[in-house]
């Protein structure tokens, strides 16, 4: 049957990956607010420099959860920089495309996980600024609030 | 796909197969323009005619004042530019309607204020229905119309017409409604509601798609909505949809046959869902319980979204609609939602279920059963959920 998403989409979102919490997480990040309708929060485990696990939990539509749970995917297992390298488009990309007004939940999973990576850094003692900058504390633009 | 349940009744309806039947010689071998003179057209003409009847016995209007339009949305704007151009000219700039209208009348609204309207929208409180006093105080000596739904596309809830139309006859102010949701599901007397303008739309009870109707009481003067030929009175021109004219005609014609008895049985279901679903925790109905459209059902379900819980019911086969920002493609969730004061947060997890009478029990008993597990599942997963259970826990 005919879909607004990518069948890339619907697999993530009809089977998210890595959705829960880490109990005893080394980051964890939280985006967006219940007024626009998506909440973002990511948690890591990291050793040795790697994100060893990673998992979510989002409130929102098809595509934040689909997003969420993309990136996730796009950043278990790999060096916390490349990590921090990661981008909306690339959620983007490997989800073969979101409808224009939903590019926004994109970029909240991108935030959402250089939250986390902040909030890793912050609590090894580390300025997280400079490696990440400044993570807006509500989905600017995505709505009138 | 094993299920397939059709709960959006409200967005649209599927055509009967009585209606199309009737509809068929028109769309194959009647092929003839009712505005032709040979017998061959002159049975698409008689065909149009008999409609146009039977919608005026139905709706207890007149004949003429029947004007076919392509559907609902064409009614609205039709009815509110045209009175507002023709009052304008008397200097009545000032036109009453509501917080919840279609997007139809709100924004054919917007359109008129820019030309230097004045709009009033009466508050439609938090069961969504209209008072008759905040009418009565709100008009004006330059009112220039009075435009109300007859009963609401999301919430379902039915406005006190009658009283309505009483008080604009009483003030000499001009009545429209959007009856669109109404027409087919509910009693609708043209003349004893004293309504001077209706809209409808055949494909929300069971017509085809593609024609609806503006019922303009005579006496009004009105401008003309397409020039050309003398079709609808000389009012819209353009070749007759005969097909779409005999269709909405027989689909009006039929669900008023034993509407009583109908209703009774979709209420019964209605109500059944309802309180099913009501008893999820941090739930609500939205809309007044009684007061509102047989088959309609609007339940806000908090800590979830509503777009993702349209979409696992229809990986189980529900075809269900939402006021979430994100089905609407805008960026605020519905205006019907927020004007009946449910917070935004509260307002995109909310779910419409518009059954129809071929909504079956076994249907029912699959909804009462699915929405639960989409719930369950989508809280979950949701950090809005955890956060409300949270705070629960501190109370």
């Amino acid at each position: 049957m005919a879909s607004v998403y990518s069948e890339k989409v619907m697999d993530h979102f009809a089977n998210p990956r890595n959705v829960g919490e880490i109990k005893d997480a080394d980051g964890v990040g939280e985006v967006g607010n219940a007024v626009c309708g998506d909440i973002m929060k990511m948690y890591i485990k990291v050793k040795d420099g790697k994100i060893e696990d990673v998992k979510f939990k989002t409130f929102g539509c098809g595509s934040a959860i689909a997003t969420s749970s993309m990136a996730t995917e796009l950043i278990k297992g790999k060096p916390i920089e490349e990590a921090l390298q990661l981008t909306n488009k690339a959620v983007v990309e490997a989800l073969d495309g979101l409808p224009a007004h939903k590019l926004h939940c994109s970029v909240l999973a991108e935030q959402a996980i250089k939250a986390a990576l902040a909030d890793y850094y912050t609590r090894q003692g580390i300025d997280p600024k400079p490696l990440i900058g400044d993570i807006p504390e509500t989905c600017e633009g995505c709505c009138s609030h | 796909m094993d299920r397939f349940i059709y709960a959006d009744n409200a967005a649209t309806t599927q055509l009967s197969p009585k209606v199309l039947e009737k509809m068929m010689p028109y769309l194959t071998n009647e092929y003839g323009n009712a505005s032709s003179l040979y017998g061959f057209g002159q049975n698409s003409k008689q065909a149009i005619v008999a409609a146009r009847e039977s919608i005026a016995n139905c709706l207890h209007c007149k004949p003429n004042e029947v004007y076919f339009t392509s559907g609902g949305s064409e009614a609205d704007n039709w009815a509110i530019k045209m009175i507002a151009k023709e009052q304008a000219k008397k200097g009545k700039k000032h036109i009453i309607s509501t917080a919840f209208e279609h997007h139809a009348v709100l924004h054919s609204l917007n359109a008129l204020k820019e030309e230097g309207f004045e709009i009033t929208l009466l508050p439609v409180y938090e069961n969504g229905i209209i008072h008759v006093e905040d009418l009565e105080n709100a008009i004006r000596e330059d009112t220039a119309l009075v435009t109300i739904m007859f009963a609401n596309n999301e919430i379902g809830t039915i406005q006190p017409i009658k009283e309505v139309g009483a008080i604009c006859k009483a003030h000499h102010v001009y009545f429209h409604t959007d009856a669109v949701q109404a027409v087919g599901h509910l009693p609708i007397d043209f003349v004893d509601m004293n309504i001077d303008l209706l809209s409808m739309s055949g494909h929300k009870f069971h017509g085809p798609k593609g024609i609806g109707a503006l019922i303009i009481r005579n006496g009004i003067r009105f401008a003309n909505l397409i020039d050309g030929g003398s079709q609808e009175r000389n009012r819209r021109a353009g070749t007759e949809n005969t097909a779409g004219i005999v269709g909405i005609s027989e689909a009006l014609k039929l669900a008023l046959e034993n509407l009583e008895q109908t209703n009774t049985s979709i209420i019964q279901k209605r109500n059944r869902i309802i309180s099913e679903l009501l008893k999820i925790e941090k739930s609500r109905l939205n809309g007044d319980a009684n007061t509102r459209l047989p088959g309609n059902i609007n339940i806000s379900f908090e800590g979830i979204e509503g777009e993702s819980l349209l979409l696992y019911l229809d990986m189980k086969g529900i075809c269900a609609s939402s006021g979430s920002a994100c089905t609407s493609g805008s960026l605020d969730p519905s205006h019907v939602l927020l004007s009946i004061g449910l917070p935004h947060e509260i307002a995109h997890g909310s779910l419409r279920l518009t059954i129809s009478e071929s909504t079956t029990d076994e249907d029912v008993d699959y909804i009462i059963e699915s929405v639960p597990q989409v719930v369950d599942r989508l809280r979950k997963m949701s950090p809005l959920w955890e956060k409300i259970k949270l705070e629960e826990g501190k109370e």
